[in-house]
């Protein structure tokens, strides 16, 4: 595809689309965000107080705990389609909670299902997760590789 | 009690930021969801191989661990960790601290798909 410079548009026509675009109130968006982002937090300390005082969990099975009651959580208003709604409103308030990495692991398996269980749902469970297990395991092997390294040194 | 109210409206306020520095993110350079989770993630891991984002989840808790980021942490806490006994937990000790996400998405997921059908999306 050969790219175009801006310049080489009719000026008229980039005004036009200027103009019809759909603008995000920012300051609104930046709003809806934070409220609904603190808002999961909240719930999530909720659920770390609650497996404290309750089960009496800490450390890494505390925090691994809540994770996966928020994952469900986040999957199960996904199967409901309610956590779509709350992203129209909450954009980056909805992506960035670990609930929001569960609805896209469970939205796009939801909606392949129609194309089969191995190349359709189990395959394209992974379109926007693949990227973060990949990216973030990587960084992690550098990480450790970094920190063994220092350790040799060190010890 | 005070210390449990005050910890509630911490996680809330940082959550929250977190949340707002990524909608500014998406307002100002139309990344896509999938590039905004990777770019938290890999903060959160870089932040953590510098011994920094421990010190958010103490204070804010589950305002700094339910973000991404926090995912990041525990994959790049994990590799440190496993890296004091030897090479082989250097390179396992990542995986091992986010196998309890990774699952229980992937499970959860599984069988939200196979039990729900797809709701049509209203643009």
């Amino acid at each position: 595809m050969t790219k175009y410079k801006d310049a080489n548009f009719n000026q008229d026509y980039i005004n036009y689309v200027k103009k019809i675009a759909p603008k995000t109130n920012e300051a609104r968006s930046l709003w809806h965000a934070f409220l609904v982002g603190g808002f999961i937090c909240v719930i999530g300390q909720f659920i770390r107080y609650f497996l404290l005082y309750a089960f009496g969990l800490y450390g890494d099975e505390l925090a691994g705990a809540t994770s996966m009651i928020l994952i469900f959580l986040g999957c199960l208003l996904t199967g409901f389609g309610v956590y779509d709604n709350i992203g129209h409103i909450a954009g980056g308030g909805s992506i960035v909670p670990i609930t929001g990495f569960a609805n896209s692991v469970c939205s796009p398996a939801m909606e392949f299902k129609s194309e089969g269980f191995v190349y359709g749902l189990a395959a394209k469970m992974f379109v926007v997760a693949g990227p973060i297990i990949v990216y973030g395991i990587s960084a992690s092997v550098l990480t450790g590789l970094i920190y063994f390294i220092i350790g040799l040194f060190t010890a | 009690m005070w210390n449990i109210v005050f910890m509630y409206l911490k996680a809330f306020i940082v959550g929250g930021l977190i949340c707002t520095i990524a909608q500014i993110l998406i307002n100002t350079t139309k990344l896509t969801s999938g590039r905004i989770l990777v770019v938290f993630m890999l903060a959160g891991v870089l932040l953590q191989s510098f011994g920094v984002y421990e010190y958010l989840i103490d204070f804010a808790g589950a305002g700094a661990t339910v973000p991404i980021s926090g995912f990041g942490y525990l994959l790049a806490q994990g590799a440190i960790n496993g890296a004091k006994n030897g090479l082989y937990g250097a390179i396992t000790g990542g995986l091992k601290a986010a196998s309890a996400g990774i699952t229980a998405a992937v499970v959860f997921s599984f069988l939200v798909a196979l039990i729900f059908k797809p709701k049509s999306k209203i643009h």
